[in-house]
């Protein structure tokens, strides 16, 4: 190998060759992942919009709700941690593990969370998507028999009623305003819709929790979401997409190509200086 | 089109006279508020629209070197932090252009004088942010030097402006201990990380003390100003106030100031700094700052492709009023 003796060591070291950490998923740590991912994600999308919104007014909204999901990402990145089980001797997992220490396949979040921001019209679309689905689904989650969950749905579900209203103001604004944003919004619904499917999935490991009532089941909201989906469309003048085939694979860590990029970009300084504290 | 209720105003020249100037006058001196109804002279108005927009742009402009770190910030808590504090800069940006609204200068004329390099920005802004302890030293110095200027303004005789000041230095100023915070745990770090820290310092210093401007002797506008009591304290005075409290900062971080020069006067009990390089500042402000040109560009690009945006929510606004009225 080229690179003399200290990087052949380096590579043969098992603990120096990767500082990617390992999670015990317990269906409750699971579950709070794929959540705190959903939120972290989609939060750092819209916190790239940050200095670059088309008016002053929106380049705060962004940072806003940007704002609001990586808190409940932490949330429940704190409350997996708390949960997590430890293997003898091993330190526990935190909110900073969790979100820089795990690789592309480790990150449970939805694929519609990690599109890419586009244009403003994916931006709004992708949220509106993403919000018609938490709105409700934090109000109901506000009841779950575990406290903690139902402390972050109580915080969560007010966030997310406003993060719907103004996706849904800007859907309508933009599918009803110009010919060309009414184009672009049209795409942009037309390029995310089969991405909507996977927000009503749940596997063996949810389907225990619900059981357990602590968690609702998401395709309990399906009606609700296109009930949603549709008034904003027909406000907005736009079409309902035809195409039934949805994608899937983000609960379970096959992510589109967008996440590595980003996890990349986000992890850099974490993964390049281990062991610091910042 | 935002401030209507003032559009009317008298024109100026059929009403400054002498009297008015001098009754004007009497009331800065008695450290009355001018508020924007108030008769004022056109040059106070101008003097204070050119520093307001500014102010404004430099908000505007400043989001650009943090903001490419948002998303690198190296924890969640730091992520979040950095968001929500260009998150403050955009809006001291807003709350100012609103300001600059109460003079008759809307905002959309203001943007485009930036965008078509006619308006200027703090110089401090054409620096690039090329790592991590930059956002500390940012935060630490930028934002320490932008308090000292600007605490004066809260006592600045025009209304809306000492107003919206007041509000812009209490986030200043947790800014600063922010960016303070982020360097103390850089130096008690790692080796890289303390280098990472002194490289920065070693970087945003010279620039830092450039942000208060020419030396007293040099600066053109500072007189009628201060008549005005726009502006408070000179350059060089603020310069100072700016060293004296940052010197014994830098020693408490275990930092070093890269100034061989620098050194204590026991006889003004202030700290006395080396030359700074004005050459490199009339550089910066004459457009060659290693940054100017993408700063402007990015402003340039954000505004272009939100274009269509505003383009949309205008006619969907229009379409909603016609709909209304039939």
């Amino acid at each position: 190998m080229a690179g003399g003796p200290g990087l052949r060591r380096f590579f043969e070291d098992e603990n120096m060759a990767t500082n990617t950490i390992t999670v015990s998923e317990t269906p409750l740590v699971l579950y709070a992942l794929r959540r705190a991912d959903d939120s972290l994600i989609l939060g750092h999308r819209l916190s790239e919009w940050c200095g670059h919104a088309p008016t002053l007014e929106e380049d705060m909204a962004l940072a806003n709700i940007g704002l609001d999901l990586i808190g409940q990402a932490r949330s429940l990145y704190g409350y997996a941690a708390e949960v997590e089980p430890r293997e003898d001797g091993r330190s526990a997992n935190d909110e900073d593990g969790y979100a820089y220490f795990r690789d592309a396949g480790q990150y449970r979040n939805l694929l519609l969370c990690e599109q890419p921001n586009r244009d403003f019209a994916c931006t709004m679309v992708r949220q509106f998507f993403y919000s018609a689905f938490t709105d409700p689904y934090w109000r109901a989650m506000t009841s779950s028999s575990d406290p903690t969950l139902a402390a972050v749905a109580a915080k969560s579900e007010k966030e997310s009623a406003y993060h719907l209203r103004h996706a849904a103001e800007w859907l309508i604004r933009l599918g009803d305003g110009t010919e060309e944003s009414h184009a672009r919004t049209q795409r942009a619904v037309d390029a995310l819709w089969s991405f909507t499917g996977e927000l009503f999935d749940a596997d063996d490991a949810e389907d225990s929790l619900v059981a357990d009532r602590l968690v609702v089941h998401p395709s309990a909201f399906r009606d609700i979401w296109s009930d949603t989906v549709d008034v904003g469309f027909a406000r907005a003048g736009l079409r309902r997409p035809d195409g039934a085939w949805m994608q899937r694979g983000g609960r379970g860590g096959r992510h589109s190509e967008h996440l590595g990029p980003l996890l990349a970009e986000m992890q850099h300084l974490q993964r390049s200086h281990p062991g610091a504290r910042w | 089109m935002y401030t209507q209720a003032l559009n009317d105003r008298p024109a100026a020249a059929a009403v400054e006279d002498a009297d008015q100037a001098e009754r004007f006058q009497a009331r800065i001196d008695a450290e009355d508020r001018i508020e924007a109804n108030d008769w004022m002279p056109e040059a106070y108005r101008r003097t204070l629209v050119r520093q307001i927009s500014q102010h404004a742009h430099s908000e505007i402009i400043g989001q650009l070197p943090e903001g490419n770190w948002i998303t690198r910030a190296p924890s969640l808590r730091r992520k979040a932090a950095l968001l929500a504090k260009v998150q403050d800069e955009c809006g001291h940006g807003l709350y100012l252009y609103a300001a600059a609204e109460t003079l008759d200068a809307s905002r959309e004329e203001l943007m485009d004088q930036l965008m078509e390099g006619r308006a200027r920005y703090s110089s401090i802004f054409n620096y690039p942010a090329t790592t991590w302890a930059d956002i500390g030293a940012i935060g630490w110095l930028v934002d320490g030097a932008a308090i000292m200027n600007q605490i004066p303004l809260c006592r600045c005789s025009y209304g809306p402006y000492a107003r919206a000041m007041i509000r812009v230095c209490k986030e200043e100023s947790f800014h600063q201990r922010q960016g303070f915070e982020i360097m103390m745990t850089l130096c008690n770090g790692t080796v890289a990380q303390k280098a990472m820290a002194q490289d920065a310092l070693n970087r945003w210093w010279w620039p830092c003390l450039m942000m208060f401007g020419p030396p007293d002797g040099a600066s053109q506008h500072s007189d009628q100003s201060t008549r005005w009591k726009i502006k408070r304290f000179s350059n060089d005075a603020l310069r100072q106030k700016f060293v004296d409290a940052t010197v014994p900062q830098a020693e408490y971080l275990g930092l070093t100031l890269p100034d061989p020069a620098l050194a204590f006067d026991a006889a003004t009990g202030h700290w006395t700094h080396g030359e700074i390089d004005w050459d490199e500042f009339k550089q910066v402000l004459a457009g060659n700052g290693p940054c100017n040109r993408d700063r402007i560009e990015a402003r340039r690009a954000a505004h272009e492709n939100g274009e269509w945006v505003r383009a949309a929510a205008a006619a969907f606004a229009a379409k909603q009023s016609q709909r209304q009225a039939a």
